[in-house]
């Protein structure tokens, strides 16, 4: 352990605080933007679409029957947009309304603004859209078929000769198989306040994980420069990617309705809207080769990633990407070739979900490892450990060389904890005895790299006052979801003063005070915000420090800011007296901070570079049951542990942990994203798509931080990254199921797709027994 | 009409009268848009995430009770005679109510958009008195969905607050509230609105007659976990609403020695234990239907009255041999509950004509029942599959066959091929079961939809089919099941 990790000690870092919103959200005291009180004249907004279709040239856009229903003040299509009818998030290919063809079903074409919103909803659906049908790409497969030109290049990740190395192997598999996509389903839906103000300005309240996006979207839209436009944001409730880039199109229909009437207007998407008409998770078909040896371990891999990514691109970019980047999880592909195509379909455009792709690109991996187990009667955990990262072979398929690799010992720490070896035994007895039910048991790892891998978006600002009573004001460009990103900022700025966190005050997010920000995405908020808030808080210090040398002829070792009060020498005041006398001394009590993560490069068509700070560990072990008649599954017991790095609050690490792991749980279990043939989402809202409820989360569930001296690259207090790493952990419930199926057909893989439905669990259960 | 011409309902400590009321205005709406009280959220208008639940108070039996809700299809007229409690209303004088406190405590909010409705189920939970296990504390949250937490610190916080011994303002109120709600009960008919369009809720039988006659069109509103979509999600203009819930005629609960009687408008709660005594699995299967919330606005009257081919109730009631009365005006007739499904849509109830109860035999000694529930999640999920059997046996000969599917046609309906066939078979004859089991196809030829194929659909009903004999046989259902084991209901 590096020196400098064991040199510090904390007030107020580390603490298990709670939420700062706890209190307010118990209450309902907690204000969403739907909740804001409406100023008078507040008119509501919702948009429409074409009944039917998913592909074709708008034929018919009938609109009297809109116009004429009760309460309706204006109906808004592409025609009303003074700038530019785009709300995607790069490449110009999302209309914020439709003009002359439809790409999906769902697809906005136009908006009625009306007294109300139940007026504005009911006025929507009386449009008359038609559309001269071409045929629809829905699947990956019809995209295949039908040859429909990608949205974005193919990408790849190759080094040596895999395909060489495979065609001459001894023992190689080869396999196909599909993972699913998933639905957000934050609890509070897509929703924006817009509220005109003089001279052509806008302020949109949005929630958006991404409120510099939204400023951009919507001054582009009305033609005015972006200082016109101001972005708020206090809270989501939830965000997982979903308002990540896919918030701007609400806003600027807010925003727009907001420009026609010149009154406040707001736009909340109805639920199943917000289903049918928000991207998902890119759901993949993966292909694969490969090679390996009697141990398990392998020589070669080919695969490739084919993913939908719906009719434009949106961040599909970046998404196949890391699916790319994570295709090794943690481990070392000797000759390797990752292909990614990013095939356009006729669906919603898939977007961010927690995990970026990572989670889709680490089955592979994990499907490997299981099938090579299955193939050879291995133990799956011995294989795992046999193909972990370690001396020598430490480079990834995209030439990165893992330095911070703490893998093995996770591992060897929870196969102790979880009793792994003889619960191993234990589960061979019951499958011995029982007909009907078998079990299984999985241990999975979690390396997950952290950093955009667009690498400008590596970057925050900060904005903190000192009062002169010693409170602080903090803003930051990261956004609060539930992440308990604000809390932990709060925390930094609190440990940088000497004070507690109620002496600080969180404020909205808004680009009226921190520009040009990131979006709050990748994990990458604390890291990020963090150090950009401890910078800012810093200089106030150093001016504070400065003073006070000067006013007391000390030296700057002398002074100490502690528990509320500020030691200079032998006298001690409070931060507010100090503060005060500054004041009066004329030195500015405020200040911006900057952060830019060092140390990463990457060059995307060299292949070549540093794109990740630093690695995110974890690994956990599941135990599950299932009933070989019906498919149904039960997971029995869950055993996590993770690695944060020193915690800068592990309430909240904890939260994002569990959370993480019965979302990714949930991905690969019961949620299931049903397209029709005609491209219409049959599964748009709860009662057809099914997020983990109570009862499905284990009862035995042990979930523990790994005790880390802390990351070794140099990140805020030395924490790392947790929002997007523990989804990838659910992959052991997976690997469990796999491994009860495997039981039934010793020496064979179990064809098993995600998601593990019980119709799922009982195809691959009839499979094996073919 | 004479009558009351204003709904009232406590809140807050006051007896709020309403005379003005759009029929199909929601609790929720109310709540939002006329008192704006806004810590009860929308997550998805459809009764599914208890973003929206807030608890009514009402008398059962004299006792108050508090239930979980989805405000978001409640009709506000449904509250008439009960309290409104919402999450705005429980802290008091700066203090956090002990679920609130247990909730900051165990950080069980992240996102915070569904805790206030956490919180409202687990307020019910807290005023019951009962001292929460997991079991009781996952059951009474099936209803409420959290995106962020993963529910852990959500359940120790209901573990640590719920303790059986309820220590608030409204456990302390809780005689004055009985009074204020009895008081309120007065027996009378209510009708807000005219005849173009209205909000009735009747209590008596000439009334609820008079209408019916006056008004064919109108729909009849038992729990609205059904109605309350066509309002909120396929924005219909229903006019017209006629609940049942004041009826006190159709609200009863009769047992007697050989059966069970439910009226037409006793919700699930009010139905779960004299069903459940009647058999295990029947209990596991009302506890899956819906959520609390559902359960206690929902109704088997009119579970069975809209017809849904997966209604989760017709399946197990039709293998139970159950009748239903219909009731128009003052003449009454009786139908078999298979016979009642005609087509899909389509039910054998006349134009005013209402359902009035349904009759369930209890299982004689010679009887075995099983039902199973197929859903991609176990709880508050619609089911792909549902089967129900009862077996009448001679020693190990099965004597003869009630069995019934929902799922598997436009209706639920029963497998007369099967039953036939199964029928003098033994339970020691698998070889036997399986060839009986191939007439499941010529019983039913399922469609495939977003929550199963057609194939699956198939195999399952036939796995069913072929688990009940093998439990019915002799297997313990812990060998064979997953969830819902038999044994544990038994021995708890």
């Amino acid at each position: 352990m590096p020196a400098e990790v064991k040199r510090f000690t904390t007030e107020t870092v580390g603490l298990a605080l709670a939420h700062d919103s706890a209190a307010l959200h118990v209450q309902g005291r907690a204000i969403y933007i739907d909740d804001m009180r409406e100023p008078e004249g507040t008119l509501h907004v919702a948009p429409g679409y074409a009944s039917e279709g998913a592909k074709g040239r708008i034929t018919r856009c009938d609109l009297d029957a809109v116009r004429n229903s009760p309460g309706v003040v204006a109906v808004l299509t592409a025609a009303d947009i003074p700038g530019v009818n785009d709300c995607s998030p790069a490449m110009g290919d999302d209309p914020i309304f439709a003009e002359d063809e439809i790409l999906f079903h769902g697809q906005v074409v136009f908006a009625v603004v009306a007294g109300t919103h139940d007026q504005a909803r009911r006025a929507a659906r009386r449009a008359r859209i038609e559309i001269a049908k071409d045929p629809a790409a829905i699947t990956v497969e019809d995209a295949l078929e039908q040859g429909t030109p990608d949205v974005l290049p193919p990408y790849e990740f190759r080094r040596g000769e895999p395909e060489k190395r495979i065609a001459a192997a001894k023992m190689r598999l080869s396999d196909s198989f599909h993972v699913g996509g998933q639905e957000h389903f934050y609890l509070e839906g897509q929703v924006a306040f817009a509220m005109p103000e003089e001279a052509g300005g806008m302020t949109v309240y949005s929630s958006t994980q991404h409120p510099s996006e939204v400023q951009h979207c919507v001054a582009k839209m009305l033609g005015v420069a972006d200082a016109f436009v101001t972005c708020e944001c206090r809270r989501m409730g939830g965000g997982f990617g979903g308002k990540e880039s896919q918030a701007a199109q609400w806003a600027a229909l807010a925003a727009l309705g907001a420009h026609k009437t010149g009154r406040p207007v707001k736009c909340r998407l109805d639920r199943d809207d917000d289903m049918i008409m928000t991207g998902k998770r890119h759901d993949m078909r993966i292909d694969y080769d490969a090679a390996f040896d009697k141990t398990g371990r392998l020589t070669a891999v080919d695969a490739s990633l084919l993913s939908r990514c719906g009719y434009s691109a949106d961040l599909s970019l970046g998404v196949n990407d890391r699916a790319m980047f994570h295709s090794d999880n943690a481990y070392y592909y000797p000759a390797v070739s990752i292909e990614s195509r990013r095939l356009r379909t006729n669906t919603v455009s898939n977007t961010a979900f927690r995990g970026f792709g990572g989670p889709q690109g680490m089955m592979l991996a994990e499907r490997m490892m299981d099938a090579i187990a299955h193939r050879l009667a291995l133990d799956p955990l011995h294989v795992r450990k046999r193909n972990f990262y370690g001396p020598k072979r430490d480079r990834t398929p995209y030439g990165m060389k893992v330095t911070d690799n703490i893998i093995a010992e996770v591992v060897a720490e929870l196969e102790k904890t979880s009793d792994y070896y003889a619960r191993r035994e234990a589960i061979k007895d019951f499958n011995a005895k029982n007909r009907i039910l078998k079990k299984g048991l999985a241990l999975t790892p979690v390396k997950f790299g952290i950093s955009f891998t667009l690498i400008h978006l590596n970057q925050a600002g900060a904005l903190v006052h000192l009062y002169t009573d010693g409170s602080v004001h903090l803003n930051h460009g990261g956004t609060e979801m539930g992440q308990g990103l604000y809390i932990k900022v709060a925390q930094v700025v609190a440990e940088e003063f000497g004070i507690t966190p109620d002496r600080v005050k969180i404020t909205a997010t808004t680009t009226g005070k921190v520009p040009n920000t990131s979006p709050t995405a990748a994990s990458s908020g604390s890291d990020l915000n963090g150090m950009a808030a401890k910078e800012a808080a810093s200089q106030i210090k150093k001016r504070l420090i400065a003073f006070a040398e000067r006013e007391w002829q000390v030296a700057p070792d002398q002074i100490r800011f502690e528990k509320g009060r500020v030691i200079i020498a032998n006298q001690s005041m409070s931060l507010g007296e100090l503060a005060k006398r500054a004041h009066q001394a004329r030195i500015q009590l405020s200040a911006t901070g900057f952060y830019a993560t060092p140390n990463i490069t990457w060059n995307r068509d060299k292949v070549k570079g540093k794109p990740f700070f630093y690695f995110a560990y974890g690994a956990s072990c599941s135990e599950v049951t299932i009933d070989t008649l019906t498919g149904e599954m039960r997971v029995d017991r869950v055993d996590i542990l993770h690695d944060v790095g020193r915690s800068l609050n592990p309430a909240i690490d904890l939260g994002q942990i569990e959370g993480g792991f019965v979302q990714g749980m949930g991905w690969l279990t019961t949620e299931e994203l049903v397209f029709d043939k005609e491209g219409r989402l049959r599964t748009h809202a709860p009662s057809t798509y099914k997020i983990p409820c109570a009862s499905d989360v284990p009862a035995d569930f042990r979930v523990k931080l790994f005790a880390s001296p802390g990351n070794l690259a140099n990140t805020i207090y030395r924490s790392k990254a947790v929002g997007e790493p523990p989804l990838m952990l659910a992959l052991s419930v997976f690997s469990a199921i796999t491994d009860a199926i495997a039981a039934l057909k010793p020496g064979t893989a179990p064809p098993l797709e995600a998601p593990a439905t019980p119709e799922a669990i009982l195809k691959a259960v009839k499979a094996m027994s073919a | 009409m004479t009558g009351r011409n204003r709904i009232r309902f406590l809140r807050r400590g006051e007896v709020v009268e309403l005379t003005v009321m759009a029929p199909m205005r929601t609790l929720l709406d109310y709540l939002r848009l006329e008192e704006a009280s806004r810590g009860t959220k929308e997550g998805c208008g459809e009764g599914d995430c208890g973003a929206c639940t807030v608890s009514l108070g009402s008398l059962k039996d004299g006792r108050l009770v508090y239930e979980p809700v989805n405000a978001c299809i409640l009709l506000l007229g449904q509250v008439d005679g009960k309290e409104v409690v919402t999450v705005d209303d429980l802290s008091q004088g700066g203090r956090l109510h002990p679920i609130q406190q247990a909730m900051v405590d165990s950080h069980g909010s992240q996102c915070g958009f569904c805790t206030p409705g956490f919180v409202m189920s687990l307020f019910a939970l807290y005023q019951s008195g009962v001292a929460a296990d997991r079991q009781v504390v996952v059951d009474q949250l099936a209803g409420n969905l959290c995106r962020c937490t993963g529910y852990r610190p959500i359940v120790e916080a209901a573990l640590a607050s719920c303790t059986g011994r309820p220590d608030d303002a409204w456990s302390k109120a809780r005689g004055e509230t009985e009074k204020t709600l009895a008081g309120l009960d007065d027996g009378s008919d209510l009708f807000i609105g005219d005849d173009n369009g209205f909000f009735a809720a009747p209590a008596s039988d000439e009334a609820l007659a008079q209408l019916t006659e006056k008004h064919p069109d109108a729909v009849l509103l038992s729990g609205a976990t059904d109605v309350g979509l066509w309002i909120t999600k396929q924005l219909r203009d229903i006019g017209k609403i006629i609940h049942l819930g004041r009826m006190r005629s159709l609200c009863r609960v009769a047992e007697t020695a050989d059966a069970v009687t439910l009226g037409a408008a006793v919700t699930y709660a009010e139905a779960e234990r004299a069903l459940g005594s009647i058999d295990p699995d029947l209990a596991e299967l009302l506890r899956r239907i819906g959520s609390k919330q559902v359960r206690a606005s929902g109704t088997v009257g009119g579970n069975i009255a809209n017809g849904s081919p997966i209604g989760d109730t017709p399946p197990a009631l039709i293998a139970l041999g159950s009748e239903l009365e219909l009731r128009k005006g003052t003449v009454t007739r009786a139908v078999a509950l298979e016979d009642f499904f005609i087509a899909y849509g389509k039910q054998d109830r006349a134009p005013g004509e209402i359902v009035a109860s349904v009759r369930v035999p209890k299982l004689k000694r010679d009887e075995a029942f099983r039902c199973y529930k197929i859903t991609k999640r176990f709880d508050q999920d619609i089911s792909s599959v549902l089967a129900a059997f009862k077996f009448t046996l001679d020693g190990r000969r099965i004597a003869s066959a009630r069995i019934a599917y929902g799922g598997m046609a436009a209706t639920p309906k029963r497998a007369a091929k099967t039953e036939a066939a199964v029928q003098n078979l033994s339970l020691d004859d698998a070889a036997g079961w399986n060839q009986a089991a191939d007439c499941l196809s010529e019983d039913f030829q399922p469609i495939g939809d977003h929550r199963a194929s057609a194939d699956y659909r198939m195999q399952t009903a036939r796995a069913l089919f072929i688990k009940a004999l093998t439990e019915i046989s002799g297997e313990a259902t812990r060998n064979t099941r997953v969830t819902g084991v038999r044994e544990l209901v038994d021995a708890g």
